[in-house]
């Protein structure tokens, strides 16, 4: 057979028990990793590329770890008392997390974005039954952060907001759950880890416990070539309110990725590995690339944040078989 | 003849921080020119190498997407309102 990948799936019992469990928030967390076998053309037969599938989480993003371990802390801690409503901006996928938590735990959840979220995310909030508040759409995910800090201080008492830009929980979610997961799926033998910054939690937290199993994991971020960028999910950190709980020092590198670069990474991963991410994906896949033709050997492990189907009204997918032809990209249709 | 154009947070350095400027155009395309002109260095920023609006920037007239009336070749008249708006960063 001339698909290698065929005959070992073929050939392989693919048998698993499938989890039982008694609520959708014990399904956060414990997320595959794929390993990313043909778009990696041309590197070193030494290296191995996986990429953590977070699509996989209950509520369709990486954004299900840290809404929970903040909601959580919330709860221990007494802040989030019985009654209270929770609130906090976000670009979508933090939103819809809260959204169905609260939906879990019996709290109202109110949510900033900015008013040119994708259809699908203010429709998938909706279904959660969460109330949102939109912010001026020009004024971006920052917008959203002064907004809400403008309702929460009107009404201080009503709310309890997990605050994801500042609150240490949200790295703190990473630090116990995808750095350990990581480490423990590649039996201790990653080398690199690659993931983009919106929050910077996953980086953040996922590198701080990689650092500490091995000093010598290199902790690499993504972010936007530019202020004006459309990576939806990501930050460009020089031009916007940066985050409390980042911390650049942590980094080994940073690595700038083009809009153009990424969408085209999102169109070779569903036509040439099967699977149809986010563009935050696309980015955090064209960064490793990179890192991976420099490299003789290693064991490169990203993450892709959530899956695509959030997406497909948005820009990314306008004109983009025009585009298709751009680089070096070869497609069959 | 001049409209409005409202513009996001990531170009108003080119635009020593205001949020709304006027310009000048028959159209879009004479319009980026002339913001061009008064703000060196946004027309890269709006559109690509061979001149068409980068994908991931929307550019509205009147709250009309122009990809959905003629692109470039929409026609302005006074008083029109134009933004220039980018996708949504993180969190």
């Amino acid at each position: 057979m001339a698909n290698p990948t065929a005959a070992r799936w073929i050939a392989s019992e693919r048998f698993r028990e499938p989890k039982k469990v008694e609520s959708v928030l014990d399904l956060v967390g414990e997320t595959p990793l794929l390993e990313i076998r043909k778009t990696p053309e041309g590197i070193s037969p030494g290296v191995r590329i996986f990429a953590k599938l977070e699509g996989m989480n209950p509520g369709g993003s990486v954004k299900d770890r840290p809404a929970l371990k903040m909601i959580q802390e919330g709860i221990k801690s007494g802040k989030l008392a019985a009654g209270k409503t929770i609130i906090d901006s976000t670009s979508g996928n933090t939103g819809i997390a809260l959204a169905m938590i609260g939906r879990v735990l019996d709290y109202p959840v109110e949510l900033v974005m900015p008013s040119n979220v994708s259809a699908e995310r203010k429709r998938i909030i909706s279904a959660y039954g969460a109330k949102v508040t939109y912010s001026d759409q020009l004024e971006g995910s920052d917008g959203a952060i002064l907004l809400c800090r403008e309702i929460l201080e009107k009404n201080p008492d009503k709310y309890f907001k997990p605050d994801q830009y500042c609150n240490p929980m949200n790295s703190q979610a990473h630090y116990e759950t995808t750095g350990p997961e990581v480490y423990r799926q590649t039996d201790g033998r990653i080398t690199h880890f690659i993931a983009g910054i919106g929050t910077s939690g996953t980086i953040m937290g996922a590198g701080r416990y990689l650092k500490e199993k091995n000093s010598k994991i290199r902790v690499i971020a993504v972010e936007p070539d530019d202020a004006l960028h459309g990576l939806e999910g990501l930050k460009h950190m020089a031009t916007s309110i940066v985050p409390g709980i980042y911390h650049e020092e942590a980094l080994d590198e940073k690595i700038p990725a083009s809009t153009e670069d990424a969408y085209a990474m999102v169109y070779r991963l569903a036509q040439e590995e099967g699977i149809l991410v986010g563009q935050s994906s696309g980015a955090a896949m064209h960064a490793t690339l990179q890192i991976a033709r420099k490299l003789r050997s290693g064991v490169l492990v990203t993450v892709f944040p959530d899956f695509g189907d959030k997406y497909l009204t948005t820009n990314l997918w306008v004109g983009w078989r025009d585009r298709m032809s751009v680089g070096n990209l070869k497609f069959s249709i | 003849m001049s409209v409005r154009v409202r513009v996001p947070t990531p170009l108003r350095k080119f635009t020593n921080g205001a949020d709304e400027v006027a310009a000048q155009g028959q159209n879009v395309r004479a319009l980026v020119d002339d913001l061009e002109k008064s703000y060196p260095g946004i027309k890269e920023r709006i559109c690509d190498e061979t001149g068409k609006i980068r994908r991931f920037v929307n550019v509205y007239v009147n709250g009309d997407d122009i990809r959905f009336l003629q692109n470039l070749e929409t026609s302005l008249k006074e008083g029109d309102n134009i933004s220039i708006v980018p996708a949504i960063a993180g969190g």
